[in-house]
């Protein structure tokens, strides 16, 4: 007999399942795999941004103590190179450059961490003095270091055969019609900003074990995967030319990915491929700074913007045109992130009616760039959310009112941009609303005299976005160039006595998914928390998934689940209308029982999964025993969660110093199953947006060195760093799946950058700033602040 | 790391005839820099010499006019002791701001002295207040001490043992740490002391040095006020991807008047 507990279901604040294990130490993460025999690979990584490999000289090193074996780039010349996920195609049809990524570089280097050799030994640390031993003789050439040095004329040629380091010149929208627009425009805006590259770090080093059985030949990746199906994809049908079945690819505990591992990494094939040549398990761990400089960075976009607007403010078009850095090759889905997640999404939540980008893609010798929490719609973010403050300033209207007067009204869903998406709802007054009163918006010009008393400057910034995600139909994304479907997959497996495994083919590394998935069932079998486990990460136990990126995994995957338990329901229902000899449309389910409709005959959940397993008395001409059912589910759209995020900073005058006092963030994410969760995705979030803002930002010098190549130089928020973020939720449900609800892992980090730009802009108004780039360093500030007392005293 | 020998002497003595004998042998203290330089394979001593059995080399007193602090106090320790809290506050309140709760328990002052990295904070407060550094072999006053960038008149196998503070006046102290490191960017200790104002700029420049415009500045009048116009030089002060020489000449001004606030 089954309790129903309705404070666990959909809407309870329920305690996070596994955090009793993280909290405990008891996590299972990759490094903490050991399989019999095992030995350790190090990587020889190369120490320059570009240069030809003249040769290679192992001798030395294979005399070491304790190793194993020695590859390099010529051990593995058959092997295919790692892949990229999405094809965009040029302007003129053509599709873009795609040069070869081999696992083990082939003759050349293409960045500082470029993977050279493996060493494999019995010990770790005799691995690393083995590989110091390897003599490369290096022929040193002039860096691409920067995307305006590779678009230099007679700049490096990163990779031959790609003329001017292009990887493709897209567009999108219809420039004869924004060209037309802008003729009738009572002002045009003019802006240029950079979209600050940022270097992923999760808490957890990127890890891999490999394991190869000779006796059956089945091969075993353990690795820091957001997407194990896709890795087992990736890595068997493109690198290695493993068959599915004989490839398990486990992705276990995983402690943060943020993007950063989504993406098919050269050392998960080099360890799988080597411990078949080898016959022994082969391990592989990230230090730190092999972190920085091979985990795929984020963002890096240079956008120049023209805003058309009548007299009255309305936005009449928009013209883009950005340079995405895709780093030395093409990392998984780097492609698709300055293309269909960047410029698709720059109506935001306004109605203007032609928007016309132009996104080139730019090969540097820098490491490659790909998907970073929001992934585009960041970067599209923050140049509209700028470009309409600026809009509103050079206009002489008001901020907020600017806004309103652009919002996409609530009678207008489903509502089609002039670049591609629909969006299915929202209500974008309400989340402003919501938000200038929480933030005391009204009252913030006392709170910026006080603080000017005090000798601070106080300043406010507000950002009203709009983002897409739960990534999405297959046909869609396959039209415009994904090599992949992105449905999701969900069993549901009721046992005996009528708990519930479910596999999932999403990953959690951090979002809480063993709780909030669980929330469903509990919501709609009414079968207790307690008695739900979810199951992730591993392609031997879970019959398919795309995994877990754009915050997809609730919208879609939670989507499958639902999909399944109909399936579960409408069995059960058979089998208990069978034993309560009515009609199967006469049996009502709810929470844990079944009714014959306007009778007191019940049956509980426990009865009819007993009854499904032990078909004594039991209708085995309609239906089989067992009850286990799996489905996949592929979105009929994207989701389209949005909000307002208004920030307060106070600066100090004297040293530039930023402090962010207040953050308010009203957003508007679907369906609500664990207000909690939410609350800490969305806080996490906000932290990664104060952060791009105000303190991160990888930096290369000329010759292709990451001079921010550890935690002395690249500065990760810290609790200090932030304020408390009162975090708030407007529902407007998703009109297409079934649990309306849209996603909440990145909308913190897509809506909250320009509103931390916008209130350091206004805090300076008195010294005649327009912009102020990415990350607003105290320096920065100074300079600006400095610039303006010199003006002054002119 | 690569592979090294290990001692654990428990006399100075010993620490220094290990150390005199093999001129890689590295002595650590808290391991705040080695370590993460060993790990990285950055430095690869011979034999790592731990000077933590060693009691001659721990304590904290007060003697007379002076504050003596043994080489291995730690930051904790330092920050929270009641003799250096009445004493000379601004020592104990720096000592609380150095790096994190892990950083302040285990590094330690002579460690972070002898090392004398310039983005340090002790070497402000030991230049600031004219304390003198005393060693296995002699007594070496602070003007002679810091002689560059981890650079100073500790000759090979030489220890440090403590450090004599005069009691001071008055001293405060405040700086602008690296947004990145956490490291001083700039910092000013100021110190009204007997034998006249002493002012010590630390994380600016490539060592700890001696603001003279300043002292003269102060001698005549002990304010905030009396510094808010003196603009330090930009020439020879570091300058990084966190900020320039100009923008760090600036905090100089504006962390020594800081420092006089919080000296009140």
């Amino acid at each position: 007999m089954n309790v129903v507990t309705p404070f666990e279901g959909i809407g309870a604040s329920v305690k996070r399942k596994e955090d009793l294990r993280f909290l405990s130490g008891r996590g299972q993460y990759t490094d903490d795999i050991n399989r019999p025999r095992q030995t350790y690979a190090y990587i020889l990584r190369s120490p320059h941004a570009h240069a030809a490999i003249r040769g290679i000289d192992l001798a030395a090193a294979r005399a070491m103590p304790g190793v194993v074996a020695i590859f390099t780039g010529e051990d593995m010349k058959g092997i295919g190179g790692l892949p990229c996920g999405w094809q965009i195609h040029n302007k003129d049809g053509s599709p873009m450059a795609e040069p070869p990524h081999p696992v083990l570089a082939q003759g050349k280097v293409r960045h500082v961490g470029d993977s050279v050799a493996v060493v494999i030994a019995e010990t770790k640390a005799q691995a690393r003095d083995a590989a110091e031993a390897i003599l490369v003789d290096y022929d040193v050439l002039p860096a691409a270091a920067t995307m305006e040095a590779a678009l230099a004329t007679g700049a490096p040629q990163v990779h031959d055969g790609v003329a001017g380091n292009i990887c493709y010149d897209w567009h999108i929208g219809d420039p004869a019609v924004n060209a037309a627009a802008f003729q009738s425009a009572h002002k045009v805006v003019e802006f240029e900003l950079v979209n600050n590259r940022l270097i992923p770090n999760a808490m957890e080093p990127r890890a891999a074990v490999g394991d190869y059985d000779p006796t059956t030949g089945d091969y075993t990746l353990y690795t820091t995967s957001q997407n194990p199906h896709v890795i087992r994809l990736l890595m068997g049908a493109f690198v290695l030319q493993l068959p599915e079945h004989k490839l398990r690819v486990v992705a276990p505990d995983v402690g943060g990915g943020f993007g950063s591992k989504i993406f098919h990494y050269a050392e998960e094939a080099i360890v799988t491929w080597a411990a078949g040549k080898i016959a022994r398990p082969v391990k592989w761990t990230a230090d730190r700074t092999e972190s920085f400089i091979t985990d795929a960075h984020g963002r890096d976009h240079v956008t120049k913007a023209r805003l058309a607007l009548d007299a009255n403010g309305k936005f009449l078009a928009l013209h883009v045109q950005t340079l995405a850095n895709m780093g030395a090759y093409l990392s998984t889905f780097a492609t698709s992130v300055p293309t269909y997640l960047y410029a698709t999404l720059l109506a935001g939540v306004y109605t203007t009616p032609t928007v016309y980008a132009e996104v080139k893609a730019v090969f540097t010798n820098t490491t490659p760039v790909d998907a970073y929490r929001g992934a585009g719609r960041p970067e599209a973010t923050f140049l509209l959310e700028r470009l309409v403050d600026v809009a509103a300033r050079e206009m002489g209207m008001d901020r907020v009112e600017i806004r309103r007067r652009n919002f996409i009204p609530n009678d207008a869903f489903p509502y089609q941009t002039p670049v591609a998406l629909q969006y299915d709802s929202g209500d974008y007054v309400a989340t402003l609303e919501q938000a200038l009163e929480s933030s005391g918006w009204a009252s913030f010009e006392q709170r910026r005299a006080e603080a000017k008393a005090r000798g601070k400057l106080r300043g406010i910034g507000i950002s009203t976005y709009l983002e897409a995600c739960g990534i999405a139909p297959s046909a869609v994304v396959g039209a415009l160039g994904a090599r992949a479907g992105l449905y999701e997959v969900g069993t549901i497996r009721v046992h005996p006595t009528g708990s519930v495994t479910v596999l999932t083919g999403t990953h959690s590394h951090g979002q809480g998914h063993e709780t909030t998935l669980a929330q469903l069932v509990t919501d709609r079998l009414g079968v207790p928390l307690a008695q739900v486990d979810i199951v992730h990460g591993d392609t031997a136990k879970i019959p398919f998934g795309m995994g877990t990126y754009g915050s997809r995994s609730l919208a879609v995957g939670g989507s499958a689940m639902v999909k399944a338990m109909d399936k579960i329901v409408a069995k059960a229902r058979k089998i208990a209308a069978h034993l309560m000899e009515a009609s199967v449309e006469d049996v009502e389910f709810d929470r844990g029982t079944f009714r014959v409709a306007g009778t007191d005959k019940t049956k509980s959940w426990g009865e009819i999964c007993l009854t499904a397993y032990v078909p004594h008395n039991y209708p085995i001409e309609e239906i089989e025993p067992g009850l286990d059912e799996t489905a996949f589910y592929d979105p009929k759209n994207f989701t389209y969660p949005g909000g307002c995020h208004i920030c307060e900073v106070e600066i100090d005058p004297e040293t530039g110093k930023v402090d962010v006092v207040n953050f308010t963030a009203v957003d508007d994410v679907g369906r609500v199953i664990n207000p909690m969760i939410v609350e800490g995705q969305v806080q996490g979030g906000v932290a990664q947006g104060i952060g791009q803002a105000l303190l991160e930002t990888a930096v290369y010098d000329e010759a292709g060195q990451l001079l921010s190549a550890s935690f002395m130089d690249y500065q990760m928020p810290r609790a200090e760093d932030l304020p408390p973020v009162s975090v708030a939720t407007h529902t407007t449900l998703c009109t297409h799946n079934p649990l309306g609800v849209k996603g909440c892992g990145e909308v913190g980090a897509i809506g909250s950058p320009p509103a931390v730009i916008n209130a350091v802009v206004d805090a300076l108004q008195d010294y005649g700033v327009r912009h102020i780039e990415m990350p607003a360093t105290p320096a920065k500030i100074w300079n600006i602040i400095n610039a303006g007392h010199k003006l002054a005293a002119e | 790391m690569y592979d090294f020998a290990y001692h654990k002497p428990t006399s100075v003595a010993d620490a220094v005839k290990i150390l005199s004998a093999d001129p890689d042998a590295r002595p650590i203290s808290g391991g705040q820099t080695l370590l993460p330089a060993l790990k990285h394979r950055l430095n690869k001593p011979t034999a790592v010499v731990d000077l933590s059995g060693i009691a001659e080399l721990k304590g904290i007193r007060r003697d007379g006019d002076k504050l003596i602090i043994g080489a291995l106090a730690k930051h904790h320790e330092v920050a929270e002791n009641a003799e250096v809290k009445a004493a000379i506050p601004a020592l104990a309140q720096m000592a609380g701001t150095i790096g994190d709760t892990q950083v302040r328990n285990r590094g330690t002052i002579g460690g972070s002295v002898s090392n004398n990295d310039p983005a340090a904070d002790y070497p402000a407060a030991v230049l600031g207040l004219g304390a003198t550094v005393v060693t296995d072999k002699r007594r070496i006053a602070a003007d002679d001490f810091f002689q560059g960038m981890f650079t100073t008149a500790l000759e090979p196998g030489e220890l440090l043992v403590a450090i004599e503070f005069p009691i001071p006046e008055k001293a405060g102290y405040a700086k602008m740490r690296n947004p990145a490191s956490r490291y001083v960017m700039a910092g000013a200790f100021v110190a009204k002391t007997k034998s006249g104002v002493r002012v010590a700029i630390n994380g600016a420049g490539p060592c700890v040095f001696r603001q003279a415009d300043m002292e003269k500045a102060l001698t005549a009048n002990w304010s905030p006020d009396a510094v808010a116009g003196i603009q330090q030089s930009a020439d020879g002060l570091n300058g990084d991807i966190h900020g320039s020489a100009e923008y760090r000449a600036h905090l100089v001004t504006v962390m020594a008047k800081r420092a006089l606030a919080n000296a009140g």
